[in-house]
């Protein structure tokens, strides 16, 4: 049974979805097979049923993903008769000649951001809906709901346009596009509980499995082909789940035995952490690493 | 466990980020990595101690700056409650933030340094919080530490609060002596002030009542989209999907298309494809309908017997967020919930100071000034006095050529 402020929550989600239906010709969901993407297409079946969900998902793929969440993907899209839009940084680096990332983790995060503006302009798409959180992070606590980027896919967050009551203004000029996260206003545990009272499957990584791993500046970081061993690394059999699903390069496990998905919401709730400290190697360059990022374009 | 949301008003200089950093340390939503990062920071500018506001300040244009530009949201929960803060500036140009942040809130934390009292700006933020339909206000008094914990301090400022408060019609009030610096009655009592028998900020936050009984008013539907699958199975199926903005809805329930006025009868009502026998305010539905009738994005569905009101030349204030100005004549979009209708701003009538509430004469609008306008629509619209039902009592205006939303509107 869904509890009172989960359903207010889900409400006001479902309430967006059809919002970016009406307002848009061409919207689309970007899917990852993380948690967080997967509520967003639960919130999706329920806005529009019985019909079906009216955009296709798109995936930018960097190569570095985990197996499980592919297979997740791929046989959820199945399931649900969907249409799945996969493009790849692998491409986007050979087409336009980029530099591959190098380094102990070359990631290939910044470099979804080509990916995805390519992928927009292929398929006209004029609004993308993410399943990013606005306690995330701190510059995604100052991002509006409809976020306007210019042709660049940029974030000014000095010129965003008020948001005011619950009515959206998705109005845009030729060559803009519109980021809309329709579970802003949910927390990391909000999305756990709503996955858990709704029996959402999820891929098998997010629970307790034994794993090939390194230990990197107190990080667990699962061992694979994308990332380079040196003599130092000392390579573990752990048992870990993790947190958040990103690319192998930058995601760290966290070490637990928790099998079932009430004992890893217990372990979120018990942690002294936060879900990006602990888990993304990414954020820890700069101080305003997602400022930067979202300002080009990033999610 | 319900949602609490709330909007701070005040400025850098009377710590107000100071008391959310505190609120968010001391209910423990602050983890081990973020407190290092601000840990860091403190050491990076040489501040020393811990500066809690450094919690909240979020982007690098705004630290380097040292303010805030924006509105932002921060999230923390209770046993009982979770609540989402919409942390808007305080400085006089940014009350376009303060109004997108108070839009959507219950309830507003009015700060005041105890050692300057109720001053100008106070007084705008409260004002603004009244325009906006906000009916609690929780008052704190910061600083305290800086009075000696003076009860006599203390009783001047909630009499000069009291003042204000008579003058713009707020009633429902509670003030708090704090101090967010220390932590004095944010989250636990404090030992200075052994003459305030009030709750803590937090307790306070915990149990005040705020959810509006949105459920008995007059009911309010607007369709968002017609859902129809058009597959074999469902080949006639017209479904109009839509959040419930108050009131409730039954099957089997007589009501009345907006615009049309065609009368027709409730056959069914689904939440995620499944029906359900009743939908009350705030949920997201899809209505069915007896007779097949030509509705569309924007249209409304009204119990028979509820009346609206349907007009074409509504009365309204105008709060302009725009750095263009409003010039009479000028026409916009005017976006009401999903209805969007070309506008002309046919009159203003009066400039209403927002540090005063003093009406002036007016020929131009600029950023951040508040109007009672005078708007001829192309076609009609069904709304109510904001007072009386603020989600169908509101509405913005678009830039047809910028495309930004360019004003709030608040009808009379």
């Amino acid at each position: 049974m869904t509890s009172d402020y989960l359903k207010k929550l889900e409400a006001e989600s479902i309430y967006i979805m059809r919002e970016v239906v009406a307002q848009f010709e061409r919207p689309a969901l970007l899917f990852s097979g993380g948690k967080d993407s997967i509520t967003l297409l639960e919130l999706a079946i329920k806005a529009f049923a019985p019909g079906k969900v009216p955009f296709p998902l798109v995936h930018i793929d960097t190569g570095h993903n985990f197996p499980e969440a592919l297979e997740y993907r791929d046989s959820r899209v199945k399931e649900l008769g969907l249409q799945l839009i996969v493009r790849h940084v692998e491409d986007t680096i050979r087409e336009k000649n980029l530099t591959e990332p190098t380094g102990k983790f070359a990631s290939r995060n910044w470099l979804q951001t080509y990916t995805l503006l390519d992928t927009i302009e292929e398929f006209g798409f004029d609004a993308c809906i993410g399943g990013a959180r606005r306690d995330e992070e701190k510059a995604r606590a100052k991002e509006r709901i409809f976020s306007i980027r210019d042709e660049f896919g940029q974030w000014d967050p000095k010129l965003q346009r008020p948001e005011l009551w619950n009515t959206f203004n998705g109005k845009i000029n030729k060559g803009e596009n519109v980021r809309v996260f329709p579970i802003s206003n949910w927390t990391e545990i909000d999305v756990w509980s709503y996955i858990k009272s709704e029996g959402i499957p999820l891929p098998s990584i997010y629970f307790s499995h034994v794993r090939q791993v390194i230990e990197h500046e107190g990080q667990l970081i699962a061992v694979s082909p994308f990332i380079k061993l040196t003599e130092e690394d000392v390579i573990q059999n752990r048992t870990v789940r993790y947190r958040t699903v990103g690319d192998m390069t930058c995601t760290a496990a966290v070490e637990s035995y928790a099998s079932t998905i009430e004992q890893v919401m217990t372990e979120i709730i018990s942690t002294r952490i936060s879900e990006r400290g602990e888990t993304r190697i990414d954020d820890r360059a700069t101080e305003a690493a997602m400022e930067d990022r979202k300002k080009t374009g990033y999610f | 466990m319900d949602i609490l949301r709330f909007i701070t008003a005040g400025s850098v200089d009377d710590g107000k980020s100071t008391l959310i950093g505190r609120l968010l340390y001391d209910s423990k939503s602050i983890l081990t990595d973020q407190l290092e990062a601000i840990e860091k920071s403190s050491k990076n500018r040489n501040d020393g101690e811990i500066d809690l506001a450094l919690l909240t300040d979020g982007l690098r244009a705004e630290r380097e700056q040292g303010i805030t530009i924006d509105v932002a949201y921060r999230y923390f929960s209770t046993a009982n409650r979770k609540f989402i803060i919409a942390d808007a500036p305080g400085h006089v140009q940014y009350t376009r933030n303060m109004v997108t942040g108070a839009s959507n809130s219950d309830l507003v934390i009015i700060l005041i340094d105890a050692r300057k009292g109720v001053i100008e700006q106070t007084r705008r933020h409260s004002i603004i919080a009244s325009l906006l339909g906000i009916s609690k206000v929780f008052v704190t008094i910061n600083k305290i530490d800086l009075v000696e914990y003076s009860e006599d301090r203390y009783n001047e400022i909630v009499a000069e609060y009291e003042e204000v408060a008579k003058s713009l019609d707020i009633k429902d009030i509670q003030y708090f002596p704090v101090s967010a610096l220390n932590g004095d009655n944010i989250v636990d009592s404090s030992l200075f002030t052994p003459w305030y028998l009030g709750p803590t900020l937090l307790e306070a936050l915990e149990t005040v009542d705020v959810e509006p009984d949105i459920e008995h008013e007059a009911s309010r539907f607007q369709v968002q989209l017609v859902i129809r699958p058009q597959t074999p199975e469902l080949h006639d199926y017209r479904g109009y999907a839509g959040r419930i903005g108050s009131g409730k809805y039954s099957k089997g329930d007589k009501v009345r298309i907006f615009p049309s006025g065609i009368e027709t009868e409730i056959e069914r009502i689904e939440f995620a494809g499944k029906e359900i026998p009743v939908a009350v305010a705030g949920e997201s539905v899809t209505i069915l309908l007896k007779d097949e009738i030509d509705i569309s994005r924007g249209d409304s569905i009204f119990h028979s017997n509820d009346v609206v009101n349907e007009t074409a030349e509504p009365e309204a204030l105008i709060c302009w967020l725009d750095e263009k100005p409003l010039q009479i004549g000028n026409k916009y979009l005017l976006q009401q919930g999903q209805r969007r209708v070309r506008t002309v701003v046919r009159e203003i009538n009066f400039k209403l100071d927002v540090n005063t509430l003093q009406p002036s004469e007016v020929f131009e609008v600029r950023l951040n000034e508040v109007v009672k306008t005078k708007l001829k629509l192309q076609s009609p619209i069904a709304v109510d006095a904001y007072k009386i039902n603020k989600g169908n009592g509101c509405a913005i205006l678009i830039d047809e050529t910028s495309h930004k939303t360019v004003a709030a509107v608040l009808f009379q």
